[in-house]
């Protein structure tokens, strides 16, 4: 079975590049990226704020079962085309992790299909492969269960060394 | 974990990089590998050593030589290390498609 979301990382650049083809119209897909309360739902995090629009901003939370805040991310839009295309910028706060550069470009295939290259560029090449080992680190995949397990454990050794 | 950790520091060197390139299907002696740089000696000493402590490499004794070659158990574990990032993006994705379905009822 071909995979529908490829990751390319060639050796030794400081980016990676997501592809993936939708069984959506471009529209709906768009819409997807746009909406804040959509964006909450796939992505499992809290959208504090979300300016779809050029210089505007967000801010996604995202919190345990207990409530905790685990997570909290922030970025600008220097750049908005409507079904187009979104250049943004990705902040992980409180983390040693510099900030990356986004150029999401979506594109219509057929009526009922669309695609969405994703590139991310990362401060240097170091900096990607660590983010790339540690995709949990963004926190944001709350309803994937290995994954989930692995930040419950996190939290529960950080509380361990309070 | 920490081991895992060494690893990527390990790959993360651009002339360590070469170095696995170099050997990844042939054993070459430490002054063969070296004769590719024009890092000095010692340097890639130190590189072959880092490489050899992650198992990145193994060495081979051929009389007085040693030689060196890439360890392709662990060359392929590296490789791997994609595999999670790339399933916590397809999750995501698989879920947008989802919701976005229902939405166009």
């Amino acid at each position: 079975m071909e995979l529908k979301t490829k990751i390319d990382a060639e050796d030794g650049k400081q980016e990676l590049i997501i592809t993936r083809e939708f069984d959506l119209p471009l529209e709906l897909l768009f819409k997807a990226y746009v909406e804040p309360e959509i964006v909450a739902q796939w992505m499992g995090t809290k959208v504090l704020k979300l300016e779809s629009k050029k210089h505007g901003s967000y801010q996604f939370e995202t919190s345990d079962a207990n409530g905790n805040v685990v997570f909290r991310a922030n970025g600008v839009i220097p750049e908005f085309i409507p079904e187009q295309k979104i250049t943004r910028t990705f902040e992980m706060e409180n983390t040693p992790f510099a900030v990356q550069l986004e150029f999401l470009e979506f594109e219509k295939l057929t009526e009922s299909t669309s695609k969405l290259t994703m590139q991310i560029v990362y401060k240097s090449v170091a900096l990607r492969d660590q983010m790339l080992k540690l995709p949990f680190a963004q926190g944001l995949n709350m309803a994937h269960n290995r994954l989930q397990d692995a930040v419950k454990n996190l939290n529960y050794n950080n509380d361990k060394a309070k | 974990m920490n081991l895992r950790r060494d690893v990527f520091q390990a790959i993360a060197d651009p002339t360590r990089r070469a170095i696995l390139l170099l050997v990844a299907t042939q054993a070459m002696t430490a002054g063969a590998i070296a004769s590719n740089f024009d890092t000095a000696r010692p340097t890639v000493s130190k590189h072959l050593q880092i490489l050899t402590e992650c198992e990145l490499l193994k060495h081979e004794q051929n009389g007085r030589e040693i030689s060196y070659i890439a360890n392709a158990k662990k060359m392929k574990e590296v490789a791997d290390f994609i595999e999670p990032f790339r399933q916590m993006w397809d999750d995501r994705f698989n879920k947008l498609e989802a919701i976005m379905k229902n939405y166009k009822k």
